[in-house]
């Protein structure tokens, strides 16, 4: 179970990850993406994904019985190859539906003070 | 060439394009993504854990329709905004090739700003629901 104590706060990343060009070819390459210059829309997620699971990790929450309910993103730039990116994740709202759990996560990047993209993943955890 | 113009009007139905989804396409997006759990690649084990078969990932349908969003707005740079909602997951059995049908209509033109709904078809079936995207015409 989520521990209910830690819905709401923020845990960020000590480090940074440098995005590749070759993480934007291989990106690019899948969705047949011509302009390799700057990322596809859901290219964060490459980054935001493992980086909450490692950030949540004492959370409680049980990232092998997660189901991916649903995904926004708010861009406010594109991701570039260069930018070194630091992943903070807050769980927003955790609530119990039909015995399941329903997670809110949301994902910030930021390079420097610069915010890049949030990005909010809704996860159900089966019971 | 971004496809919108201020005649581009709320309810303007946009072109369907069709993506094709294989196994081999699961493995590239799961080494390009990260995402390498076993119900996208594995069939025993996706079954075991009561699936029919191999799914795709919920990301990779979104990536594919955020191509075709970036295709509209004539470049990601344009694509302020993109949301899903994972509906239906996309059974991809070995040796098959899987049809996404893609298309979008458009909820508001405003102020440099245009506001899609977006569709994700497999045989007929939505894949996706609430999916949305805001795109920046300027």
């Amino acid at each position: 179970m989520l521990n209910p104590d830690l819905v709401g706060r923020t845990f960020t990343g000590v480090t940074s990850t440098l995005v590749s060009q070759e993480a934007l070819d291989l990106f690019c390459a899948v969705i047949g993406e011509e302009n390799t210059e700057i990322a596809p829309p859901t290219f964060s997620i490459s980054i935001t994904l493992d980086q909450s699971q490692t950030l949540l990790q004492d959370s409680g929450l049980d990232w092998s019985r997660v189901v991916h309910g649903d995904q926004r993103f708010e861009i406010k730039r594109p991701i570039i190859a260069g930018d070194q990116l630091v992943c903070s994740s807050t769980i927003e709202s955790a609530r119990a539906v039909a015995g399941n759990e329903i997670v809110t996560v949301r994902s910030d990047l930021h390079s420097g003070d610069e915010l890049v993209v949030s990005t909010w993943s809704t996860l159900v955890v089966r019971a | 060439m971004n496809t919108f113009h201020a005649d581009i009007v709320a309810g303007a139905e946009l072109p369907t394009r069709t993506f094709q989804i294989d196994r081999a396409l699961l493995v590239q997006y799961a080494n390009a993504s990260g995402d390498q759990n076993p119900i996208h690649q594995n069939e025993e084990f996706a079954i075991s854990v009561g699936l029919p078969n191999v799914i795709a990932h919920g990301m990779l349908t979104m990536a594919l329709v955020g191509k075709y969003v970036s295709d509209l707005a004539g470049g990601s740079a344009a694509v302020k905004e993109f949301s899903a909602r994972f509906t239906k997951p996309v059974v991809v059995p070995a040796n098959a090739v899987v049809d996404l049908v893609v298309s979008a209509k458009v909820l508001q033109n405003e102020a440099g700003l245009v506001k899609l709904e977006l569709f994700a078809v497999v045989d007929d079936v939505k894949v996706l629901g609430m999916a949305k995207a805001v795109i920046s015409t300027s």
